[in-house]
């Protein structure tokens, strides 16, 4: 029996070309296309008056300047809202280059393509847009005034309103023991993918053929919408997509507006076109997350339990919403945690702003859902002099009810059921794993000491693997090699190792006789893409099933040559023999070629496909009716629900007594994706996730000033940390197996980040003795809040948050 | 509007280049277009993410901040250098493989040039000094866990490879090559 892969911390396939420099990233292609670059609006509000391209015109290599009069038919119309939803009031979507008027710094309003991007970035700078320009609004507050509107026709900035209920929340609060309110703040951020976006298109106008490589989350999406703008039929065009440097969730939004102007130029110029996006471009072009400010009202009992919650969210998605209001449908159902809240109200208003657009990013809505639960879990803490971890335990989910119904609707438009998890494990895991309960005697021996210590714990359940499906299709060439592909696109998560670890356990065959393709409309059209930390459960189940068929063809081939019984044959390395009886066996590339009847022998090992070679049924013919030639097999994995993983971050601080400094001193993680495919890539997906909510909560954020200016739109300037601002990271997993696919597994992507901010504010507010509330918080910020708090402008904790609205506001 | 172009010679990776660039022209571009070179990745452009590290003479370099007509004379080397001739790879290079130091691998190239630098002035570095080495590069995926991880392990195989070379473990010692 060969070594099982599924679960070994086995190395990444994909990383020989990539520590020697042979990946293929978007911009390391198309060596000879046009570069394209594009005229930005430099206002956050205007209107655009005039478009003055005479100066470029005599830029020596400039091939064409294209603007919005320039596009016809569909290409003319606004893009696509990716995901309509009956909460959405007013959805606005940009044009692919400005019409009249701009929303945002950064917004596209002028293509210019020339022979190369120096070239092009002059015939920019030459030319002269007129803008009048209008009124911005910045800021969740602005934007909630509304006493500036952001697009005409609007009375107000509302794009989206939404209540949930389950009971009666309102009632529930006020006819509780204990009822406190919470008013909570969270910053702008965003994905910052090492690689920006990125488009390169060839146009064969012999063929009438498409052939669009994009830096993108999905190849079908980007297809699908191409084609639909372009005025193609979806055979007319293939995406592939190459490999991306980073995504995070910025690269599943499209079809970008460069993403269909690139090879719509293409087409139009007869020539291959790319663009590749610059990093200021990235900051304030593509997309960011996060802002959200919360108000919390709990009713609770004396035990700590949750009677009744209300949430009130106003979101900003920013200056259009192409990608709907899945992040605030995120944060309103995943707020939840592993908790049962007692009777629950959420509330959003999705808001526009004439800044950046707001879709998701890795955690998407969830860190601000857990940010607004974890925090009131703290609150009530507080106000009951409860131990934190108490509390939490008080209000789990057990194991024993799951399924469990948590009786909203999810953000894949199904039933928010929780399909398995162990609250209760984790926590003891993670308490162990922090020493929390020794964490009182250190605290005070610290503070006897004259320093600041602090620490804190949040908990978070995340809906992964949502469908609609994916599809596997797994092929056995006659020289025994497997070809295996997935739609869905990948970005660094190693699926070509963990699909090729499941496909090699599934069929017997040694890892390295498989290659995985993801990401390639010539190789899998049907897909969805990849978000949600969605990869391995949705295209790991997928390229098990079909690589079940085809064991099971193969089987069937085999125990034909064989004169077996398929029951009695078993595939080991790469080869069908008898169970016992090794010696009686034959290549799986064997029956690949025996799987095709041919007339025309190729090679020495194709003749026995033949037609006169062998014994043949001539009842029968060569290819029996239900049966197709060639040994493969492709299958789609469409889940019922979306499955849930979970877990709990604990970290410990530091505060300098002096300058406020924040310094981790442990962060701990424990972690339930189900059955790992890879712990050595789990473990990887959780260190990023930390790193970014480290990030998120004490270094990133988008300074926008009033004017609606990214005054921070540099690597120099937003603090993205580097290895000397993350700390070690601590892990310790959980498995509890999904029911709901045939691996048992669920999705392990975005996890590190989800409780970043909660956790980070919990451990500085214990060190503190007051509520932080907002994220993230600098050294500076913290600073003032000392001073606010030791004038009693803040209250101490306990009872700080009965005070609403007062702390830290 | 055409501007002056100049004619250049490079040596890259231990091979002549020749390449005709105006002299804005930044090395990065002139490696990635101008000589295929697409191993050095470009991640700002501003000289803060260190994704287009290269080493000239024998130093990490940003090669987005220099122009490809002030890197002649000087020899450069790219990720596409490091491995030996024969294809076996730099002990940095495996090490970042063994120890999952990358993810999307787009900073790596970086990474790679810097900490294969670094080694030979430090070639047994604490783990505190493995993440001071690496402080100037930004990765977005990893965390840097696994980054500093084999920071020290690349460490550990030049020592090994060092104690079982001809001549023994003083090959590896600080002070070689520079």
């Amino acid at each position: 029996m060969a070594t099982r892969m599924f679960g070994m911390p086995v190395q990444r396939t994909e990383d020989e070309r990539l520590i020697t420099g042979k990946g293929g990233y978007l911009d390391d292609l198309g060596a000879g296309a046009y570069a394209a670059a594009f005229v930005r609006s430099p206002h956050a509000h205007a209107r655009v008056r005039d478009i003055d391209v005479t100066g470029a015109l005599d830029v020596e290599g400039l091939v064409a300047v294209y603007t919005h009069e320039d596009l016809s038919g569909p290409m003319a119309e606004p893009l696509p809202l990716l995901i309509p939803h009956p909460a959405i009031l007013d959805g606005r979507t940009p044009y692919a280059l400005a019409k009249e008027y701009v929303h945002y710094v950064g917004e596209p309003v002028v293509m210019v393509v020339a022979r190369d991007r120096y070239v092009a970035e002059d015939a920019v700078g030459r030319i002269a847009v007129d803008y009048e320009t209008l009124d911005p609004v910045v800021g969740i507050e602005a934007a909630a005034r509304a006493e500036r509107v952001v697009h005409a026709g609007m009375s107000d900035n509302v794009a989206a309103h939404l209540v949930q209920e389950v009971g009666d929340a309102r009632a529930a609060i006020a006819a509780a023991p204990n009822r406190i309110e919470l008013d909570l703040d969270i910053e702008r951020s965003a994905c910052t993918p090492m690689e920006g976006r990125g488009v390169y298109a060839r146009w064969d106008g012999r063929d009438a053929m498409l052939r669009l490589y994009s830096s993108t989350q999905t190849a079908s999406g980007v297809r699908a919408a191409v084609a639909a703008k372009l005025g193609l039929q979806l055979g007319q065009v293939e995406v592939v997509v190459p490999d991306v440097g980073g995504g995070f969730g910025v690269k599943i939004v499209h079809p970008w507006p460069e993403e269909l102007m690139v090879p719509w130029a293409a087409r139009a110029l007869g020539h291959e076109v790319k663009w590749a996006e610059d990093r200021r471009e990235h900051f304030t072009a593509a997309a960011h997350e996060r802002a959200q400010r919360q108000h919390v009202t709990v009713g609770f009992d004396d035990e700590g339990r949750l009677l009744g919650l209300d949430v009130d969210i106003l979101h900003d998605n920013g200056a259009y919403l192409p990608y709907g209001i899945i992040v605030p449908i995120v944060t309103s159902t995943q707020l939840l945690g592993p908790y049962k809240p007692g009777a629950y109200r959420v509330e959003f208003r999705s808001l526009y702003t004439t800044t950046a657009i707001v879709t998701p990013y890795r955690g998407a809505g969830r860190p601000q859902g857990v940010f607004a639960m974890e925090r009131t879990m703290d609150a009530i803490a507080a106000h009951l002099g409860m131990d934190r971890a108490d509390v939490r335990a008080a209000n789990f989910i057990q194991p024993e009810e799951m399924p469990y119904d948590q009786g909203l609707l999810f953000q894949d438009g199904r039933p928010l059921i929780y399909d398995s998890g162990d609250y209760p494990a984790s926590l003891e895991k993670i308490k162990k794993l922090v020493g929390w309960d020794d964490f009182t005697a250190y605290r005070d021996a610290a503070r006897a000491e004259g320093r600041k210590v602090g620490i804190g714990l949040a908990c978070y359940v995340e809906g992964t693997g949502p469908g609609p499906y994916e599809g596997g299709h797994v092929q056995v060439e006659t020289s025994g090699k497997v070809r295996v592909a997935t739609g869905l696109t990948t970005q660094g998560q190693g699926h070509q190792t963990a699909l090729a670890q499941i496909v090699a356990d599934e069929l017997g065959v040694p890892m390295s006789d498989i290659s995985v393709t993801t990401g390639d409309t010539r190789r899998m059209p049907y897909s969805v893409g990849t978000f949600a930390s969605r990869g391995a459960v949705m295209s790991g189940s997928a390229v098990a099933l079909a690589a079940r068929r085809l064991k099971e063809k193969a089987l069937r081939i085999a125990a034909d040559a064989l004169e077996a019984d398929a029951e009695d044959l078993e595939i080991v390395d790469g080869r069908v023999q008898v169970r016992g009886t090794p010696s009686a066996g034959i290549e799986l590339g064997t029956v690949a070629v025996l799987s095709n009847p041919l007339r025309y022998a190729f090679d020495e090992a194709s003749k026995a496909a033949t037609q006169f070679t062998g014994a043949a049924d001539y009842t029968r013919p060569p290819v029996a009716a239900d049966d197709e030639p060639g040994l493969e097999g492709t299958d789609f994995y469409s889940p019922l629900r979306s499955t849930f993983a979970s877990g709990m971050h604990a970290v410990v601080v530091e505060t300098d007594p002096e300058t406020a400094e924040i310094r981790i001193l442990r962060y701990c993680v424990v972690h339930d994706c189900g059955k790992l495919v890879n712990p050595l890539i789990v473990e990887g997906q959780v260190h990023g996730g930390v790193a970014q909510g480290v990030a998120g909560a004490l270094y990133e954020r988008m300074e926008y000033d009033s004017g609606g200016q990214l005054l921070n739109a540099s690597f120099m300037d937003f603090l993205m940390p580097y290895a000397s601002e993350v700390p070690k990271v601590e892990i310790d997993h959980l498995e509890t197996p999904s029911p709901l696919n045939p691996l048992g597994i669920k999705g392990a992507g975005e996890a590190g980040v989800i409780p970043g901010a909660a956790v980070i504010a919990a451990a500085v507010e214990d060190a503190e003795g007051f509520a932080i509330t907002r994220m993230p918080v600098s050294p500076s910020e913290l600073f003032h809040l000392r001073r606010r708090f030791d004038k009693g402008g803040i209250a101490p904790l306990p009872g700080a948050y009965s005070r609403t609205g007062e702390a830290n506001a | 509007m055409s501007e002056e172009l100049h004619e250049i010679r490079l040596r890259v990776n231990g091979a002549e280049h020749t390449a005709t660039v105006p002299a804005r022209r930044l090395l990065s571009d002139c490696l990635r277009q101008d000589l295929g070179l697409t191993g050095t990745h470009v991640g700002c452009e501003h000289g803060v993410c260190g994704a287009c590290t290269v080493r000239v003479d024998g130093r990490p370099t940003r090669s987005c901040l220099m122009f490809a007509v002030s890197a002649q004379g000087h020899e450069i080397t790219t990720v596409e250098g490091l491995a030996e001739p024969d294809g076996t790879l730099h002990p940095v290079q495996r090490a970042f493989r063994e120890c999952h130091g990358l993810q999307c691998g787009f900073c790596t190239p970086g990474f790679l040039t810097v900490v294969s630098a670094y080694l030979e002035d430090n070639p047994d570095p604490t783990e505190e000094e493995a993440r001071e080495a690496v402080g100037g590069n930004l990765c977005r995926c990893t965390g840097y866990q696994n980054i500093v991880k084999a920071v020290l392990r690349a460490a550990e195989i030049r020592r090994e490879e060092a104690a079982a070379a001809p001549g023994g473990e003083r090959a590896a010692g600080a002070g070689e090559r520079r």
